[in-house]
């Protein structure tokens, strides 16, 4: 095997890796505070592609231009769904929390396959588009923009949760429940900007990657699996970890494409995950028992 | 309560006769995922092991009837039987691994979902599996020794007398020993064992039945369709259009998955044919009832039928 395919494939996992960061991030995010695995972020993604693809079908203006637009609307979706239904059932068992969030991904991914048919779209783009050149190696620009906004949007996610009020008001209610309700955080409010937070950081994820990802409904399971594959390798919970789970998921998907055909690209995925499950259920990075 | 039983059998028995064919495709898809739900139940349900990877088994029991009626002529009845130990098979290397190293709830929920992903991938890639385009399974017009006929009423018995099958085993469960080891652990896994109850044996057990069981509900797809690809039988969808039904009717309850399969089924249909369109639509609706379910019936329809029934007594003991 050609040590330059090689060197290609891990950076263009590298770059893959970089979006499934901040989707696995922000699943981590809602997972950290309510507990909840989120099984409808995978449509959150979709529904931020879709904003930016209409929008900028509409308007005409290139798609990265429609992230403030994609991610407020999602943070609107996000903070109501868990206003309005998760909040009824927060004590309720695990799964039924589970199933709860498994209804909304069925109910909207279907709406969208109502409204917008099965059928691929694209984004066309001319600029900002083409691709950069190191030595003999290639990356589609697209792909580098991404990468980098991604990494930009987890740092600030970081940096929220570490620095401002609401941030430190977040990590407070996921250490300790009552503690932060005894002290006056108001734990409904926060459990749903959390949420809308998680479902912002995924629509972005989303709308930076329009520009070379195809959008149909079910675009959402795909990254979704991929997330939870990403958050249990890295450690439930834990923000880094699944930062650097996704990097190594990233890297493994993208020498599984090289080394065997087709979609067999996710067995190593898959592999991993169980393996993670079984041998080390708290993640290469996490530090609560299961 | 017998006469009640006696004309529940006479209608189910004559109502396909009456009933014109596309009812009866309706109501053998009801009774099949109701089939499908009674043996999810057995694992999800009653050992309270959620499993979001029964396709897994299902595909195992489509699969290995079909090819080996493809390939050696074997008649899918005995397909089935081998379908449905090859089901118990992966159940055991599933249900040891997982329980071995003790993942509950939300954990076993992503590995189970993990090995049907796994085996999905390797049926699309595998040439004995014909790859993405699946598996056609020969036509031989009316030939029941070979699990095929022209006319949907001999499906409608099988899969009748397959739930009722399931049913039976459910009740053996339900009222017997192994039906209370089940709940303690379900509620409360360390407490079981504690007392003595040897939870790593009796959660294996239930997956090993659940498997079997799902396993020949594949074999009965695969000959009703006579067709299977990767994606129908180990697909995510077909996980959760097996679970939603106990899910709806009251998981951990015996009529709770036909009660869901009632419920769901004709207003399937009903969806299908207003919004009609594209495949899965239906499941708009579906969504949509497994969102008011959790929030206003957490125990499904059937189990908020005993709680109102268990609160009606407890008053009467209060308030004779």
């Amino acid at each position: 095997m050609d040590t330059n395919i090689l060197v290609q494939a891990i950076i263009s996992g590298l770059l893959m890796g970089g979006v499934y960061a901040l989707v696995a991030v922000s699943l981590n995010l809602i997972f950290g505070v309510m507990k909840i695995i989120n099984f409808a972020h995978g449509v959150f993604m979709m529904l931020g592609m879709y904003f930016t693809y209409w929008v900028s079908v509409f308007l005409g203006i290139h798609p990265y231009l429609s992230l403030l637009i994609s991610m407020s609307a999602l943070f609107v979706i996000g903070f109501l769904i868990q206003y309005g239904l998760i909040n009824r059932i927060i004590e309720a068992p695990e799964h039924n929390q589970l199933l709860l969030t498994l209804g909304i991904a069925l109910f909207l991914e279907n709406l969208a396959l109502f409204l917008w048919s099965p059928n691929f779209r694209m984004v066309k783009v001319t600029t900002l588009a083409g691709a950069m050149h190191a030595g003999d190696l290639m990356f589609s620009t697209p792909r580098v923009i991404a990468f980098g906004a991604a990494l930009c949007m987890t740092v600030f996610l970081y940096l929220f949760l570490m620095k401002t009020s609401c941030g430190k008001a977040i990590r407070a209610i996921s250490q300790d429940r009552e503690g932060a309700h005894v002290i006056g955080i108001h734990r409904k409010i926060i459990y749903s900007v959390a949420f809308g937070i998680g479902a912002a950081c995924v629509a972005a994820a989303g709308t930076m990657i329009t520009p070379f990802f195809y959008i149909t409904p079910t675009v959402g399971m795909v990254f979704v699996i991929t997330a939870f594959v990403i958050v249990v390798l890295g450690g439930l919970g834990s923000f880094w970890g699944a930062f650097f789970g996704a990097l190594i998921v990233g890297i493994a998907e993208s020498l599984g494409e090289v080394l065997l055909s087709g979609s067999l690209k996710q067995v190593p995925i898959y592999s991993i995950f169980i393996l993670t499950l079984l041998l080390r259920p708290k993640g290469l990075f996490g530090k609560k028992h299961v | 309560m017998l006469f009640l039983w006696f004309s529940v059998i006479l209608i189910a028995i004559l109502l396909p006769f009456v009933l014109p064919p596309y009812f009866v495709h309706v109501l053998i898809m009801i009774l099949f995922y109701g089939y499908l739900g009674t043996s999810w139940n057995i694992l999800g349900g009653y050992a309270g092991q959620f499993s979001f990877g029964h396709a897994a088994f299902f595909g195992i029991g489509a699969y290995t009837s079909a090819l080996a009626f493809v390939n050696w002529q074997i008649s899918p009845w005995i397909g089935m039987v081998f379908g449905g130990l090859l089901g118990m098979l992966l159940g055991l290397f599933i249900g040891s691994l997982c329980f071995h190293y003790g993942l509950r709830g939300p954990y076993f929920a992503l590995a189970t979902l993990a090995f049907s992903e796994l085996l999905r991938l390797i049926s699309l890639n595998l040439e004995l599996t014909g790859k993405a385009i699946g598996i056609l399974i020969p036509l031989k017009g009316n030939d029941p020794l070979s699990f095929q006929h022209e006319s949907k009423i001999f499906y409608y018995f099988v899969i009748l007398l397959m739930l009722i099958g399931a049913l039976w085993v459910t009740r053996r469960i339900d009222g017997g020993k192994i039906g209370d080891y089940l709940s303690a652990l379900r509620e409360d896994e360390d407490s079981a064992e504690a007392i003595g109850v040897n939870t790593f044996a009796y959660k294996l057990l239930a997956i090993l039945i659940s498997g079997f069981l799902t396993a020949l509900g594949g074999t009965f797809y695969a000959q009703y369709f006579l067709y299977i690809d990767p994606a129908v039988t180990f697909g995510v969808g077909n996980s959760i259009e097996i679970f939603l039904r106990p899910i709806v009717g009251g998981m951990g309850t015996v009529y709770g998955p036909i009660i869901g399969a009632f419920v769901l089924g004709p207003l399937g249909e009903l969806t299908r044919g207003m919004l009609g369109g594209y495949q899965g639509v239906h499941l708009m609706i579906y969504g949509a009832i497994l969102v008011g379910v959790i929030i206003f019936l957490p125990k499904g329809i059937y189990g908020y039928f005993i709680s109102l029934r268990k609160r009606d007594k407890d008053e009467k003991l209060c308030h004779p």
